[in-house]
C-alpha cells in the first residue's frame, strides 16, 4: 500500500495505459451523453478533473479516521457536496454551458471514475499522491472525451466550438452532416474505434483470454 | 484459360513464403480461387468431400438475387420515364435503369472488397466470399438517388463495423447489408425516405410524387396503385425490394438449393399475415385498415424475409429457434410499420434486432432440449 509513486506516473499512466474510460471502463455513461459538441466536452472534463482532485485530497486526508463500515457514505458526502460546488459555480458563470450539460453536472456525483479512485486510491495513499492521481485520471477521462467529442461535432454537425469549419463548398457539391454522429450509438461506436486504436498501437493492453 | 492460368504461375513466387510481395498472399490467393478451383489438398485428417463450399453457396443467392435486379433496373426506367410523361419501350426503361443501378453495384464492390482485401492481408487470412452477396445486396435495398459518395461510407461502414470487427465472414452478428442501409437511414435520412428518393428527378418536372405505398398510408392518402402492381412491382421503392413475383423466383432457387430456411421463410410470412391481420380487426388508421395479404406485397417485407433473414449466420440455428425468429420478424415489421410513423418501413429494424436475440433463442432452445432429455433420461432410470 504504502508503494512509493513517481508523480510524473501518477499523472501520465492514466492519459493512455491505464485511461479510465478506455482500459478501466468506468464513466462510460457520461462520455455517451455530453460528446455530441467539443465545448460541452471539455467543461464536463474539468469538472470531473476538479471534482476528482479534491474529493481524493480531501478522502486521502481523512483516510485514517473513516471507520470501514460506513466509507461508501462518507465518500458520496464529499463528492455530492463538491459536485454542488462546481454546479453552482458553473451556472454562475458559464450559464449556457450549463444549461447544455444539465443533469450530467449532478451525475459525476455517480460516475464511476470519482468513486473507482477514492476506493482504489485516495484510502491508501497521501494527500499529494491523491491530488496527482485524480488530476491524471481526470485529464485521461478529458482526453478521451475531447477526441471522441472532436470527431462527433466536425462530422456530426461540421463545427468545432460551434464554429463551422467545413466550407461551404462543400455542403455545395452534395455533402451533407452525419446525423447519425449526433446519436449515442454512434458515441460508443467511435468509442469502440478508439479503443480498437488504441489496443493496435499498445498491444500489451490487449486482455488475454 | 490457359493463358489465365500461365500469368498467375508466372508470378505466383512473387507470393509465396520468401518471395518480395509475400505479405500480399491472400489476394493473390483469392483472385486466383476465383479463377480456377485450388490446386491444393487437404494433408491429413477426415474430411467429408462436398461440391456445396462457401463460394457455392454464395454464389447461388447472387443467382437468386439476378431476378429482382433485373426487374428492379426496368423499374427504375419505368417509374422516370411515367413522372417525365414521355413514351417509352420496355427496352429504353431497361437500359435507363441499368446505367443509374450499375454506378452503384460497381462502388458498393470496389470499396467492400477492397476493404476485405486490406484486412485479409493485414491478418494473413484467406479473402472469404462472404461480401459478393452483401455487394449486391446493398444496393437493391437503397433508394436508386442515393449519392455515390453516401453509398460507399455506408458500405464501409457495414464491412468495418457490421463484420469485421467481429472477425469477417461468419462471424457477424447482425446482418452487413442491413448494417449499411440502418447507417444510410440514420445518417443520412433526407436520402433515405420521403417522396422524391425512389425517383429519379425527371429535368422537365417541377413537382412529381414517386411516394412509397407505406409512406403514402402513412399520411392517410390515397393510394394510386392496385395490389396486382404491388405484386408485379411497378411501385416506387428501393431498388430490388418492388417485385414480389421477381423475389419469389429468387426464393424457389433458394429452397430448391437448401441454401435458405424455409421455416424461416414460411414463419417470417406467417407472423407478418397475422399481426395484420390482428390490426386489420382494430384498424384506427390506413396503416391498419390496410388489407393483411396487401401488407405482405408491399415495403422490403419479401426481400427482407427471403434475403436478409435467412442469412445463415445471423439466423437462429436451431429448428425451433428458426420458427421463433422468422415469426418475430414478421410480428416486428408489421409493428413498427403501424405503430411508429417515424420509420413506415420495419422489416429491416426488426431484422436487424431479431438478429441481436437470436444466440438468445437458441441458447433457451438448446437449454430446454437438455432439460427435457435428462427429465426422460431420469425417468427411465427412476
Amino acid at each position: 500500500m504504502a508503494k512509493k509513486h513517481k508523480w510524473i506516473d501518477l499523472v501520465k499512466d492514466p492519459l493512455n495505459e491505464n485511461n479510465p474510460i478506455t482500459v478501466q471502463v468506468l464513466g462510460i455513461c457520461s462520455a455517451l451523453a455530453i460528446t455530441v459538441k467539443l465545448m460541452p466536452a471539455i467543461v464536463m472534463a474539468l469538472s470531473v478533473m476538479v471534482v476528482l482532485a479534491f474529493s481524493n485530497v480531501i478522502i486521502s486526508l481523512m483516510r485514517n479516521y473513516i471507520p470501514n463500515r460506513i466509507r461508501i457514505i462518507i465518500q458520496l458526502l464529499v463528492v455530492a457536496a463538491l459536485v454542488i460546488l462546481v454546479d453552482q459555480i458553473l451556472k454562475a458563470y458559464a450559464y449556457d454551458v450549463s444549461k447544455q450539460l444539465s443533469v450530467f453536472v449532478g451525475l459525476i456525483i455517480t460516475n464511476c471514475i470519482v468513486m473507482g479512485r477514492l476506493e482504489a486510491f485516495a484510502l491508501g495513499n497521501k494527500p499529494w499522491d491523491s491530488f496527482l492521481d485524480g488530476i491524471g485520471n481526470g485529464a485521461g477521462y478529458g482526453l478521451v472525451l475531447i477526441i471522441v467529442a472532436f470527431f462527433r461535432e466536425l462530422l456530426g454537425s461540421g463545427t468545432l466550438f460551434d464554429k463551422q469549419v467545413i466550407p461551404d463548398s462543400f455542403y455545395e457539391m452534395g455533402y451533407v452532416n452525419n446525423a447519425m454522429m449526433l446519436l449515442p450509438a454512434m458515441a460508443l461506436i467511435t468509442l469502440g474505434i478508439y479503443i480498437w486504436v488504441q489496443r493496435s498501437m499498445y498491444p500489451q493492453l490487449t486482455e488475454k483470454d | 484459360m490457359k493463358v489465365i492460368e500461365k500469368f498467375f504461375k508466372k508470378y505466383e513466387h512473387l507470393f509465396l513464403e520468401g518471395g518480395k510481395l509475400e505479405k500480399y498472399h491472400p489476394a493473390y490467393q483469392a483472385m486466383y480461387t476465383f479463377m480456377f478451383t485450388p490446386d491444393e489438398t487437404t494433408q491429413r485428417g477426415a474430411h467429408i468431400r462436398d461440391a456445396v463450399d462457401l463460394k457455392r453457396v454464395m454464389f447461388t443467392v447472387v443467382l437468386a438475387l439476378i431476378p429482382a435486379t433485373l426487374f428492379g433496373m426496368w423499374n427504375v426506367g419505368y417509374q422516370y420515364f411515367n413522372q417525365a410523361g414521355v413514351d417509352f419501350t420496355n427496352w429504353e426503361a431497361f437500359v435507363y435503369g441499368f446505367w443509374k443501378v450499375l454506378p452503384l453495384i460497381i462502388v458498393s464492390y470496389v470499396v467492400g472488397l477492397g476493404i476485405e482485401f486490406y484486412f485479409a492481408i493485414l491478418r494473413g487470412h484467406e479473402v472469404n466470399e462472404g461480401y459478393l452477396v452483401t455487394g449486391l445486396l446493398i444496393p437493391l435495398i437503397m433508394p436508386v438517388t442515393i449519392p455515390l459518395w453516401i453509398l460507399a461510407i455506408s458500405v464501409a461502414f457495414a464491412v468495418v463495423i457490421g463484420k469485421e470487427v467481429f472477425g469477417g465472414t461468419g462471424m457477424n452478428i447482425v446482418n452487413p447489408a442491413l448494417t449499411a442501409r440502418a447507417f444510410a437511414f440514420f445518417a443520412y435520412p433526407t436520402f433515405m425516405s420521403g417522396n422524391e428518393v425512389w425517383i429519379p428527378k425527371p429535368e422537365n418536372a417541377d413537382a412529381y410524387s414517386g411516394e412509397t405505398i407505406l409512406g403514402a398510408l402513412n399520411q392517410g392518402k390515397e393510394l394510386a396503385y392496385t395490389w396486382w402492381d404491388m405484386f408485379v412491382g411497378t411501385i416506387p421503392g428501393s431498388i430490388g425490394e418492388t417485385s414480389v413475383i421477381m423475389i419469389l423466383i429468387g426464393a424457389v432457387l433458394l429452397l430448391y438449393t437448401r441454401v435458405a430456411s424455409w421455416r424461416i421463410m414460411l414463419s417470417g410470412v406467417l407472423g407478418a399475415a397475422l399481426m395484420a391481420l390482428l390490426f386489420n380487426m382494430w384498424g384506427a388508421n390506413e396503416l391498419m385498415r390496410f388489407p393483411w395479404w396487401q401488407h405482405l406485397l408491399v415495403g422490403g417485407l419479401a426481400f427482407g424475409i427471403v434475403f436478409m433473414a435467412t442469412d445463415p449466420v445471423t439466423a437462429a440455428q436451431t429448428r425451433v429457434g428458426k420458427w421463433i425468429y422468422g415469426f418475430m420478424i414478421g410480428v416486428f415489421a408489421i409493428l413498427i410499420r403501424v405503430f411508429n410513423p417515424a420509420y413506415p418501413e420495419g422489416v429491416m429494424l426488426a431484422i436487424l434486432l431479431m438478429n441481436v436475440v437470436a444466440p438468445t433463442i437458441d441458447f433457451y432452445v438448446v437449454q430446454s432440449n437438455i432439460k427435457r432429455r435428462m427429465k426422460r433420461f431420469n425417468k427411465q432410470t427412476a
